[in-house]
């Protein structure tokens, strides 16, 4: 009996480690080769984006305006559902329109 | 090294210091100093898990683009196949055991196969396909575009191995009415308000295209977990959005699907050239679908100093949406003249056709090299780039510039 127990355990045992052979990786942290600017609202913007994605999202992009990024900031709210009040809203928009203008 | 690039070097040095002074995490990664390129020259060169070194365009979620000296040669290695995925957090375990293949929706036998059951319940298929982004190159549109601001390596080539997705479907028996079927994969965004990554393809699409893989081999090995592991979606001739990577789920619908990344997502407009006057927005849009005819050189790299009176070789790729490359042709005249490559193998109308060419410069100075491909149906490229809101189909003879000593 116990060396039926015994070898269960073993083909229990083999059949573990054999799925957790399947494929496992770790990321790496956001590169800082996109650290935001310094500035006001730079932390809000930080704390609200960084949820979903990292910053190079934003500083890839082309330099525009208050209404480019007025547009980008209302479509990742009513169309990506990010959870950004009105007023944290306006603090990215300065923010980015400002530090990433043209 | 001239008194331009040298400025530049010195620029990215300095940039790296102060990423080093400022505490920055270096690990694995080193500026991407070769490339020569305003659009790639400040963003590093990153390892990701089983990738060589990659330009990095997003670190979260990933994108990863491969540097053009891969494009000297028909198949694109593995480890320097480019990433991009749409929402995060993305799938970084996967256990065999438990993943499973699910088809289901308006069919009489709901399926739920194992990687096992892939690869011996359906007769095994190969095809050698070019694999490129829908926005591989929107960092070179002017006006310029929002959107991920890729260089040109947001495409690469490789032999897939699968199980034909006709035969899913039909040991599936897909039932009268069905329009459409939807696929998504492992990967879930961190909150239910950001649309999941679905893409949808018309059933008669599927059935007519006997290309069309649930891929679990790629260049003869288990495809890495960052291009889709344990299987995806290979959709030959047709941008990467179709592509559906760690694919999971297979729905048959009765309906056309318009959720969030078939509409508005990946739209194009909807006329003959997908293009409008640059700056204005299109009336009416389709889906993306299939890809324009494009051509690389790769090798020299645009910016090496080249002897002059020496014959030197140009290499490169040419590919198109299926049709397959018939020609590629060479300028060093800004295109008053051109000459023909020497194609290489020819490994099927959806893959890269790798080309050569022997170039002996003369004139000491800058030196510009076009190059242009013409598929079996006459398609190639224009003088003058075309142009959409979306910064997709992107369609232009190509050029390398390089200093004659």
């Amino acid at each position: 009996m116990r060396r039926i127990l015994g070898r269960s355990l073993l083909v229990l045992a083999v059949a573990t480690s054999a799925a957790a052979a399947d494929k496992t990786i770790s990321m790496p942290p956001d590169d800082p080769y996109a650290a935001l600017k310094p500035g006001p609202g730079v932390e809000v913007t930080q704390r609200q984006c960084t949820p979903c994605h990292s910053t190079d999202y934003i500083v890839m992009q082309p330099a525009g305006g208050p209404k480019q990024w007025e547009g980008v900031v209302t479509k990742m709210i009513k169309v990506f559902g990010a959870p950004v009040n009105d007023e944290d809203a306006k603090v990215i928009v300065d923010y980015l329109a400002k530090h990433y203008g043209n | 090294m001239s008194n331009l690039r040298r400025r530049d070097a010195i620029k990215h040095l300095v940039s790296l210091g102060t990423l080093l002074g400022g505490g920055g995490l270096l690990g694995a990664r080193t500026p991407a100093l070769a490339q020569g390129d305003p659009l790639l020259g400040a963003r590093p060169l990153v390892r990701y898990p089983e990738k060589t070194d990659l330009i990095l365009l997003t670190s979260r979620p990933p994108q990863l683009e491969t540097p053009m000296k891969y494009f000297d040669r028909a198949i694109t290695p593995n480890e320097a196949f480019f990433v991009r995925y749409h929402v995060f957090p993305i799938p970084l375990e996967v256990d065999l055991a438990t993943w499973r293949l699910r088809v289901g929706g308006r069919v009489d036998r709901p399926l739920e196969l194992s990687l096992d059951d892939l690869k011996t319940k359906f007769p095994r298929a190969t095809v050698t396909a070019v694999n490129q982004c829908s926005g591989n190159s929107r960092g070179r549109f002017a006006p310029r575009v929002l959107g991920g601001q890729w260089g040109d390596g947001a495409m690469g080539n490789a032999e897939w191995v699968g199980a034909r997705l006709k035969d899913i479907l039909t040991a599936a028996g897909v039932r009268q009415g069905a329009l459409q079927a939807t696929f998504d994969g492992l990967d879930k965004p961190a909150f239910p308000s950001v649309p999941d990554f679905v893409k949808s393809l018309d059933i008669t699409r599927i059935m007519d295209d006997p290309d069309i893989l649930v891929a679990y081999q790629m260049n003869g090995a288990p495809l890495p977990m960052l291009n889709g592991y344990p299987a995806r979606l290979i959709v030959p001739g047709w941008y990467a959005t179709y592509w559906v990577k760690h694919l999971s789920d297979i729905e048959v619908i009765d309906h056309v699907f318009e959720k969030f990344w078939m509409k508005p997502g990946y739209r194009i407009p909807a006329n003959a050239c997908g293009c409008v006057a640059p700056g204005t927005a299109p009336a009416q849009t389709v889906p993306i679908n299939r890809m324009t005819a494009r051509s690389f050189i790769a090798t020299p790299s645009s910016g090496a100093r080249v002897a002059a009176g020496r014959p030197l070789t140009l290499k490169g790729i040419a590919f198109d949406g299926g049709y397959g490359v018939r020609e590629v042709h060479l300028s060093t005249d800004d295109g008053a003249t051109w000459q023909r490559a020497t194609l290489g193998a020819d490994l099927g109308r959806y893959s890269f056709r790798e080309w050569t060419w022997t170039w002996t410069p003369r004139q000491p100075g800058a030196a510009r090299v076009m190059v242009r491909a013409f598929n079996a149906i006459g398609e190639s490229q224009g003088r003058e780039p075309l142009w959409n809101p979306a910064g997709y189909l992107r369609n232009v003879i190509e050029h390398a510039d390089f200093q004659v000593s």
